[in-house]
């Protein structure tokens, strides 16, 4: 880990002349407490995994039912993650511009993924969507199916990430000057312009971050998944999945390994959208 | 994006009224409300009412059975056990962080917020698993563990730690843009005028934050308390001593007791709820103080 | 300030210390039991007779405390430390998995106790909706298209495993031994498989509360269980005419009850298993008991008449069995394969 010599030095060298006290410590702390609670376990399973090499690590990305697995978490994940976007952005709006009878109920509700166990989310779902559950029944009337396919995977996932969007969109459409839509209609634009061109840029980076965390979250999901997923190989059968059946076979490598490609992924895309988000604060933040 | 959906409501009821520029018009505005309140009893209400119908199916006094099982007790005082450890950790944690990655300027911030954000993206399943590698009879750390009689995981120990890990972001995360988009005059201010550093944090930092610190609490004991996949790995699942609700619940529902599991489930969703509640509550009767707050920039 | 600061730092290094220091201390003697999932019903009637027995025997007042699980997942808890005292598993090969992967169990295991370590046996039929509108009679009738068979999948589930046997062995005799055929007949089983939930209880609740698929290949306490939870009207259990024995094998974790003191409570525990008093809960439970003369006789008529194939004899015992068929690139895996990637 980084010694606090270090970070001493980094204050003083790249913080302006500031009266703010408190780096050496909050830094080291911040970085002792994540490395002994994330760090070193993380460690002890890229350690695990090691022995693979990359190049078995690519041979287990490449096995055909592990791509597949991989395929179907990380694609679903985005759908889903999509999917929370466009609604995400909707109910934050809606919970903070507009007042209507029922509105902090359901901003209490939003929560709701949080806190119930993923297992019993999952039972839910299941129950609901099932061929004789309550909305399962008169879809299937129509010959949809949603649960024990891949959509049940995806109506999982929806509820899993939707608090992660509207969370992080919520304080910044609160923030938002009305200031600046008067004075884009004063200058004449109509409101789809404004809203296009004067409200949805500054919600971007929420937005986007929004939509790493529910992302990122939906890839690790599990508890919620498999009752309602079907987990039926190369179909609907998701990555963490494939852990626990390398786990079952006593191959303690091949899970780590599947585990590791997983972290790798997610850590390139939430570093490559924190670093647009500090981007875009360093160009657009009025601090 | 609203007006285009406005767009497919049939235009009839338009009120011949001057509306404000900045608000939408009245189709929109239903429209958005209509779509927000679909999409969420679609998505939280409908499976929260599965949870709450369950659980009283077969009346109340099954409903309320279910909290008499001595281990059904066990398992609601160590998922408050839990909670009391973990959260106040992750809190101390989250105002560390945010105080140094908000405060001040240093290299590698980005990588820094990436790592803090890690474990939302570890699934429940690996982030169990990393603890009995490190902990495990097997693990790392394991021989010397055995040797010293020292338990960790398939106990209490282990469960705390795999729940510190799954809700570790929580209040950091929530602080960190908060503290960001303040800045730091008012800090700055306040000790050029001799406050002391952490009569500074106390008497100007933390009303600032009071609000975002307590919504981080409130969600990182929401997920602690309904933390099922990590900790079902560590657990063990001993019955009456290493079962968390979660894991309760799980137990009841295999045994084809439906009504207390989701009797169980109504428990943490409603504690989930008048947490909330509280939560909900505050910012309605600070909401002058948060908007004025809101106004400043 | 800087102790201030400090004290809040300490608080939350307090906190990890805390949660690092130290396990739970049990009071008394304490037993603990890993077993697998659908036995929780059974050794919640055999743990009270036997700490009774225990009590009238030695005047000591002993607690058994019970953990269920997934078979291998339990087994995969116990080399990693779980502190069982006894094992009770849904397979021998998971119980060899601790004696060879953690050496804490003695290599010679399944010869401590009689009928191969195993007090009660069971086997594998079907569950079908009342009236059995399919008109399902053995295994043929489970690879016809337009069946829906709802099973747990083999790779996590050791119900299963036993499932994907039962089937193989019905196709061995079919077919003469021609393990082409034999492939391709429990292939199309599996084809008919819209859902594979990771543990046998979940199948269960899938086929029953979910109203999904038309039989459900199960172990046969399960089946019964499932009749006396969900109500004799809406099921009917169809025996095949040939399945397969399923010796769920008990042990005591050798090194865990050195170290807790608890071997001889352990060995009595499971020699209580063989019990009069236990083979009578164990039929009564719906697991065959290995000395059926001390259970009650309408227990012992629900059990049909059928023939086995076993896990020693067909299949050449577990090790062989797990390799040939359900490790990665094993039969199983190639049996999926071939399904179409939608």
């Amino acid at each position: 880990m980084t010694s606090p010599n270090f970070a001493g030095r980094n204050a003083r060298r790249f913080k302006a002349p500031s009266v703010i006290p408190g780096f050496g410590l909050t830094f080291g702390y911040t970085l002792l407490y994540l490395g002994l609670v994330v760090l070193l376990p993380l460690a002890a399973l890229i350690w695990r995994s090691s022995g693979l090499g990359l190049s078995g690590l690519y041979d287990i990305a490449t096995e055909p039912r592990v791509a597949a697995g991989l395929r179907t978490t990380f694609f679903i994940s985005f759908c889903a993650a999509l999917v929370d976007l466009f609604f995400g952005l909707i109910v934050a709006w809606v919970l903070t511009r507009y007042d209507f009878f029922g509105r902090r109920l359901l901003d209490a509700f939003v929560d709701l993924p949080f806190a119930l166990p993923t297992a019993v989310a999952g039972i839910s779902l299941a129950a609901l969507y099932a061929p004789n559950g309550w909305f399962g029944e008169p879809l299937a009337a129509y010959g949809i199916k949603i649960a024990y396919t891949r959509w049940g995977i995806l109506v999982a996932l929806i509820f899993i990430g939707l608090p992660f969007v509207v969370r992080t969109v919520q304080p910044i459409v609160a923030e938002l000057e009305t200031e600046l839509e008067e004075a884009s209609a004063t200058l004449g634009a109509s409101r789809v312009q404004t809203v296009l061109r004067v409200l949805l840029p500054p919600l971007a980076p929420a937005l986007l971050t929004g939509f790493a965390l529910a992302f990122a979250r939906s890839i690790g999901e599990y508890g919620s998944v498999i009752f309602i997923a079907g987990n039926i190989a190369y179909v609907s059968e998701i990555a963490p999945l494939l852990i626990v059946v390398k786990l079952e076979q006593y191959d303690i490598p091949g899970a780590t390994g599947i585990a590791t490609i997983m972290l790798a992924i997610s850590f390139a895309a939430l570093l490559a959208i924190n670093l647009v988000q500090a981007f875009a604060r360093k160009r657009f933040g009025h601090v | 994006m609203s007006e285009s959906i406005a767009a497919g409501v049939p235009a009839a009821r338009r009120r011949a009224r001057v509306r404000p520029v900045t608000q939408d018009s009245p189709f929109a505005r239903y429209a958005l409300i209509a779509t927000a309140i679909a999409f969420l009893s679609l998505f939280l209400l409908a499976p929260l009412a599965v949870v709450f119908y369950e659980a009283g199916t077969k009346g109340a006094a099954a409903f309320f059975e279910a909290f008499q099982d001595p281990d059904a007790r066990a398992a609601i005082r160590l998922t408050l056990l839990i909670a009391a450890i973990a959260v106040p950790a992750n809190l101390a944690f989250g105002l560390a962080a945010a105080w140094s990655i908000a405060k001040f300027s240093f290299p590698g911030k980005s990588l820094l917020i990436t790592l803090i954000d890690l474990p939302f993206s570890v699934s429940p399943v690996v982030a169990g698993l990393v603890y009995v590698l490190l902990f495990g009879s097997q693990g790392l750390l394991g021989g010397w563990l055995t040797a010293h009689g020292v338990q960790i995981i398939f106990a209490v120990p282990g469960i705390v730690l795999a729940t510190i890990f799954v809700t570790f972001p929580f209040v950091a995360r929530e602080l960190i843009p908060l503290m960001q988009e303040q800045g730091s005059v008012e800090e700055e201010a306040a000790l050029t005028l001799g406050a002391s550093g952490f009569k500074t944090f106390l008497t100007v930092t933390l009303p600032n934050i009071k609000w975002g610190l307590l919504y981080g609490v409130l969600l990182c004991n929401a997920r602690a308390m309904g933390e099922f996949g990590a900790v079902s790995v560590v657990s063990g699942h001993i019955r009456g001593l290493t079962n968390t609700i979660p894991l309760q619940v799980e137990i009841l529902y295999n045994e084809y007791n439906n009504v207390a599991a989701f009797a169980l489930s109504v428990l943490l969703a409603s504690l989930a709820l008048v947490t909330l509640g509280i939560k909900t509550f505050l910012e309605w009767r600070h909401a002058d103080a948060l908007a004025a707050r809101g106004r400043r920039h | 300030m800087g102790i201030s600061w400090g004290s809040l730092a300490l608080a939350g290094a307090l906190a990890i210390g805390s949660a690092l220091s130290g396990g739970y201390a049990s009071a008394g003697q304490a037993l603990l039991n890993v077993s697998y999932d659908p036995t929780r019903e059974l050794y919640k009637q055999i743990n009270p007779a036997f700490v009774a027995d225990w009590l009238a025997k030695t005047g000591e007042t002993v607690e058994i405390q019970a953990s269920h699980g997934g078979s291998g997942a339990q087994a995969r808890a116990v080399i990693d430390g779980l502190n069982a005292d006894v094992v009770t598993l849904a397979l021998a090969a998971d119980i060899d998995a601790i004696a060879t992967k953690s050496g804490k169990i003695a290599a010679d295991w399944q010869q401590r106790l009689p009928n191969n370590s195993s007090p009660y046996t069971s086997t594998i039929v079907f569950l079908v909706r009342k009236g059995n509108p399919k008109a399902i009679k053995d295994w043929d009738d489970l690879a016809k298209p337009g069946v829906a068979v709802i099973t747990p999948n083999p790779k996590t589930s050791g119900g299963a495993r036993w499932n994907y046997l039962a089937a193989w062995g019905y196709g061995l005799k079919k077919f003469g031994g021609d393990e082409a055929k034999v492939k391709d007949f429990v292939k199309a089983i599996y084809k008919n498989a819209p859902v594979m939930d990771t543990g046998a209880r979940g199948s269960t609740i899938t086929f029953a509360q979910r109203g999904l698929g038309d039989v459900l290949i199960t172990w046969e306490n399960e089946a019964f269980l499932a009749l006396k939870e969900f109500g004799a009207d809406k099921f009917e259990i169809v025996a095949p005419k040939q399945s397969i024995l399923a010796e769920p094998p008990v042990s005591v974790v050798d090194a865990n009850a050195e170290t807790k003191g608890s071997r001889k409570l352990a060995e009595a525990y499971l020699d209580f298993l063989y019990s009069p008093a236990a083979q009578a809960i164990i039929a009564k439970n719906f697991y065959r008991p290995v000395h059926p003369e001390h259970a009650a006789k309408e227990d012992l008529k629900k059990f049909p008449k059928l023939e086995f194939v076993t896990i020693d004899k067909t299949f050449g015992g577990w090790a062989a069995a797990q390799k040939k068929h359900f490790a990665d690139g094993g039969i199983f895996d190639e049996i999926q394969k071939q399904e179409p990637a939608r």
